[in-house]
């Protein structure tokens, strides 16, 4: 009787499974596409990262495929969810490949990219993340990226409150449960040797308690502190914002680019972000005619304003687009051909997109370009020199 | 009586080597996806964990909401030693081996120490300080920074920085990113061999002296103190055996993916484990197995369902549970079962 | 002085831990389950609760009202469908791992329906802070709203227990359900009662949750929600007062760890505590001692 109860649980799973499978092999192939397989959170407590890479890379897809394609094809995008977790990453990445993924844009965050990585390296697949800022995301040479490194942030943000003079005194706030947040601080700190100013307080959240701030922003205040360093983002940054003033501290706030988006928080009072300094890639207020349109889409299409996420995702997409057009490439090649031909290329081209001007990539797959810093003024960005 | 429990213990045995020699001839066969076939050594590591938990559960009768911290500490102790070792000991079946040894003897370790307050406490009680032991495991590890140069090891529990280390050195734990480039050493046959050893340890547990003892006192404490049971021995015997299996899993966790963080094995995954046993039935080894396979299974088959998938999963699982255990569904089951058997008899 | 903010500070947080331990040890107290969904059920309160005053720009107070309305149903419908047919289950834990189920459910739909995007939440606390010490010792009016309705929300549910007859009815169900049925109650009744007013409070909580911290996601309940849970065992989970006193303990410990220990290791301190709490008194602080009956 056992065994026909559990039969019968196993029975009704695959009816389920078989029929959830369908959709997915339904497509056949008519016209040769070029497929990239996108991976990211789109459901668990970093959703929101992972949906706005997801929602920008299709509207970036559906962009070129109006225009007429690459090389005259089509391009043919496919989200997996991986739930930020590097278990299920790997998993995401392996039911790319079984429907026929030619590239990566992914993963969203750092540490499933590792993984997913040492996969990729191992097919020659070729990899751009458009927002994994950990060093080993990338550590094989079939891997790029569209944002900076953690390292990058953390030296370039040290370097500029030192050479600016903007305070004597720094208080970090991280979080030291997150690699994102931990390596830029890691890396703020080391150049902070060099630099004309202090750290007088360092102190740590974690993702399990992250809702109350006041004992990491009592020390900043204690410790005299002029300037507060934040690399993490803008959700929690919403609710140090909000302490701090309730609490009557009123530092120069500091953020890198997990803090863009935080003027577009449902609900945020942006009176509260007044003043504060932020390294980021890309400015959703931008004038320019390429973050417009971007934006406007965007909002269009899901309701909200789109963060820097996005915008990584949606010059990642055509950043891919750029290396096969610079390699000639087209979908009847090898994957294995097509890394090695995107990897070549990519080193040839500049791009310019929304996050960034000339942007050009080493062998290492690092981008080099300029971080652009910006300050909140009126409730909008404006550009610092 | 002998032959019933012998006869089912082949059945699972058999249960396991059956799939295991039809999904090799697959794979050898080049059929099956790459999905499923990436999907092998995680299926190997929940079905260890949900045997060794239902030891804990099933068994022991206690509620553990922590046991991935066991998981955790295996995963870390034996990634440790392999990156520490990858130079020196250049044979991968020795080095893996000692791997798994060192995770399962470090967890075990744990085991014994988490085991000390289940001698005092009971129900819910017992579970939350559970609980509280994988949360804190997870919050050490995650601020763990162990580096290696040429002077030796350095250790900080405050950042890479403080760490001090010579230029040449390289971080073996970097706090929140973990261990990042464990050699993969894991295989499908290294999974399903643990897989049997696991099952081979706790089987014979169960049905040895020492496994009646614990089920006695799972049934009545007290009467089977009145017998002269040593309690303490029995509960801690239970819970260390535990520990070690889920440190076993963690060490073909870690030599499976590039990267080991902490917060994998936060309390979700702890619960994940327990949903394996209690869907495949509280002390039922072979349901446990099949609970932990289907389950795993399940969010990857329904990625067809896109944003709907974990919605889908959650309204499965419940069904599952009522379909499963409410004893009104049990009842229904049966009425049908029997109605078709009898009709089937007349019919013969 | 810092000393003292430290401890303002750790007694607003915890009084957000209190008001959730309250809706947690109620239903546990009576129904004898781990409702792990709890968390969830306050997620959903707030998001209503915004979502009435984002929409028609409704006064705070009726949204509030609504928010109580719609968790106590939906506490009511997930009784009903998901925990009483394994009420009589072979294990208490089919029930436990339902609930996770029903946890896992609330957030995938309400992710679905909302999104992914945090909300900032307007806090429905329209009211001075309460400056001490020349403005350097701030008392937040969230805050004292929070400890306020706690001790209201105590005392009235102390009354209705001990007072009325659905209350007597829950003692009854609590200690013995067979007994109880015997008695003439009805247990169906009663633990649905338990259910709806545990949801409605979650809602309350939820709201005060969000109004001190206005940071709203799907996600937003489970963390909190396991920390209440572990602030109920604390004080000894079925007994009320003790959740009070366990949250507001939890919150305090984990400001004054974080403050003088380690940032990093903050959570780790409070479970560290909780252990040795345990060690020493098995039941929790208010916990009643089981005689064990051979």
């Amino acid at each position: 009787m056992r065994n026909w109860k559990k039969a019968l649980s196993v029975a009704a799973a695959a009816a389920l499974a078989v029929s959830a499978l369908a959709p997915v092999s339904v497509y056949a192939e008519e016209e040769a596409t070029f497929k990239i397989g996108g991976i990211g959170p789109t459901t668990g407590a970093n959703a929101v990262y992972g949906s706005a890479v997801m929602n920008s890379a299709q509207i970036a897809v559906d962009e070129i495929n109006e225009a007429g394609g690459v090389n005259g094809y089509m391009l043919e995008f496919n989200p997996q969810d991986d739930e930020s977790d590097a278990e299920k990453s790997v998993n995401a990445y392996n039911t790319l490949k079984d429907w026929g993924m030619q590239m990566l844009l992914g993963t969203v965050t750092s540490a499933p990219c590792i993984a997913v990585e040492a996969e990729a390296l191992n097919d020659n697949m070729f990899l751009l993340t458009p927002s994994a800022t950990a060093v080993e995301s990338i550590s094989g040479d079939n891997a790029f990226r569209v944002c900076f490194a953690d390292p990058a942030q953390g030296t370039a943000s040290a370097k500029y409150i030192g050479e600016n003079g903007l305070a004597e005194k720094v208080a970090v706030i991280y979080d030291s449960s997150d690699v994102y947040s931990s390596g830029i601080y890691n890396a703020f700190q080391t150049e902070a040797e060099n630099q004309p100013f202090e750290i007088v307080a360092a102190e740590a959240f974690t993702a399990d308690s992250k809702t109350d701030f006041s004992v990491q922003l009592q020390k900043a205040k204690d410790s005299g502190a002029d300037l507060v360093f934040m690399p993490f983002y803008y959700n929690e940054a919403a609710l140090v914002l909000k302490q701090a003033s309730d609490m009557g501290f009123e530092p120069t706030w500091f953020g890198v680019d997990g803090m863009d988006g935080i003027l577009s928080v449902e609900g945020f009072d942006t009176s509260l972000a007044e003043g504060l300094i932020l390294l980021t890639p890309f400015s959703a207020t931008a004038e320019d005619e390429l973050t417009q349109n971007f934006v406007s889409k965007y909002q269009e299409q899901y309701g909200e304003v789109p963060n820097q996420f996005g915008a990584d995702a949606y010059d990642g997409v055509y950043i891919l687009k750029a290396a096969l057009e610079q390699a000639e490439a087209t979908p009847d090649m090898e994957v294995s051909d097509l890394c090695e031909a995107l990897k070549a290329s990519m080193q040839e081209i500049t791009f310019t997109g929304i996050t960034g001007k000339d942007i050009t990539w080493g062998a290492d797959g690092e981008p080099v370009k300029d971080p652009i810093v910006v300050q909140i003024v009126d409730g909008a960005y404006q550009l610092m020199d | 009586m002998k032959n019933k429990t012998l006869k089912s213990n082949l059945i699972t045995y058999g249960m396991v080597i059956v799939v295991f020699v039809i999904v090799q001839a697959l794979l050898n066969a080049d059929m099956l996806s790459s999905l499923i076939e990436g999907l092998l050594i995680p299926l190997c590591v929940y079905v260890i964990l949900a045997i060794s938990l239902n030891l804990v559960v099933g068994i022991s009768g206690e509620l553990s909401l922590g046991h991935a911290g066991f998981m955790c500490v295996g995963a870390f102790a034996s990634a440790f030693f392999s990156k520490c070792t990858m130079d020196s000991i250049s044979s991968v079946p020795v080095r893996f081996t000692l791997a798994i040894l060192v995770g399962a003897i470090v967890a075990a370790v744990f085991g014994i120490l988490i085991g000390i307050p289940v001698l005092r406490l009971r129900g819910d009680y017992l579970a939350i300080v559970t609980l509280a032991f994988g949360e804190i495991i997870k919050n050490v590890i995650n601020i763990f920074y162990v580096g290696m140069d040429s002077k030796g090891f350095h250790v900080s529990l405050k950042d890479q920085f403080s760490l001090g280390m010579e230029p040449d050195g390289k971080m073996i734990i970097s706090g929140p990113q973990g261990i990042s480039g464990t050699p993969k050493n894991s295989t499908f046959l290294i999974g399903v061999i643990l897989i049997l050893i696991t099952l081979f340890i706790v089987l014979n547990l169960i049905h040895s002296r020492e496994g009646r003892a614990i089920m006695a006192i799972r049934d009545n404490r007290i009467a089977a103190e009145s017998i002269g049971i040593n309690i303490t021995k029995y509960k801690l015997m239970a819970f260390t055996i535990s520990a070690a299996l889920a440190g076993m899993g963690g060490a073909l966790y870690s030599h499976n993916l590039a990267t080991l963080q902490a917060s994998k094995f936060n309390f979700n995954t702890s619960i994940l484990v327990l949903v394996f046993v209690v869907l495949g039935g509280i002390g039922n080894i072979r349901g446990s197995i099949i609970a932990a396979v289907i389950l795993t299974l399940l969010p990857e088959l329904l990625r067809g369902l896109s944003d709907y998938r974990m919605l889908f999963y959650a309204i499965i699982l419940i069904l599952m549970m009522l379909f499963n255990w409410a004893p009104k569904a049990i009842e229904w089951r049966e009425r049908v079962l029997q109605a078709v058997f009898k009709k089937r008899k007349k019919e013969a | 002085m810092s000393v003292l903010s430290y401890f303002v500070n750790g007694i607003s947080l915890g009084s957000v831990y209190a008001i959730i331990a309250l809706g947690y040890t109620m239903v546990y107290g009576i129904a004898k389950m781990l409702n792990f969904a709890h968390g969830d059920v306050i997620m959903v309160g707030a998001y209503v609760a915004l979502m009435t005053m984002l929409s028609a720009g409704t006064h705070p107070l009726l949204a509030v009202l609504l928010a109580i309305v719609v968790c106590t149903v939906l506490g009511v419908v997930i009784e009903r469908i998901a925990y009483r047919p394994l009420r009589e289950a072979a294990s208490p834990l089919a029930v436990l791992i339902t609930a996770i189920g029903v946890s896992y459910l609330l957030q995938n739909v309400v992710l679905l329906i909302f999104g992914s995007n945090p909300k900032s939440f307007q806090s429905v606390i329209n009211l001075p802070d309460l400056k001490l010490a020349g403005g350097s010792l701030v008392i937040t009016a969230e805050t004292i709203v929070t400890i306020v309705s706690c001790i209201i929300i105590m005392v009235v549910l102390t009354t209705f227990i001990n007072k009325t007859k659905p209350g007597q009815a829950m003692l009854a169900v609590s200690e013995d359900k067979g007994a109880a049925q015997l008695m003439g109650i009805n247990v169906n009744r009663t633990i649905a009662l338990t259910f709806a007013i545990g949801s409605g409070l979650a809602a309350v909580a939820g709201v005060l949750l969000c109004s001190s911290y206005p940071s709203l996601s799907p996600y937003t309940g489970s963390m909190p929600g396991i920390k209440a849970f572990v602030a109920a065992v604390f004080g000894g989970i079925g007994s009320i007062p003790g959740a009070f006193v366990g949250g507001i303990l939890l919150g305090v410990i984990e400001i004054l760890g974080k403050a003088y220990i380690s940032s990093q290791l903050a959570d780790a301190i409070v479970f560290a505590v909780l252990i040795i709490v345990l060690l020493v008194k098995p039941t929790g602080l208010f916990g009643k001692k089981i005689q064990e009956k051979v």
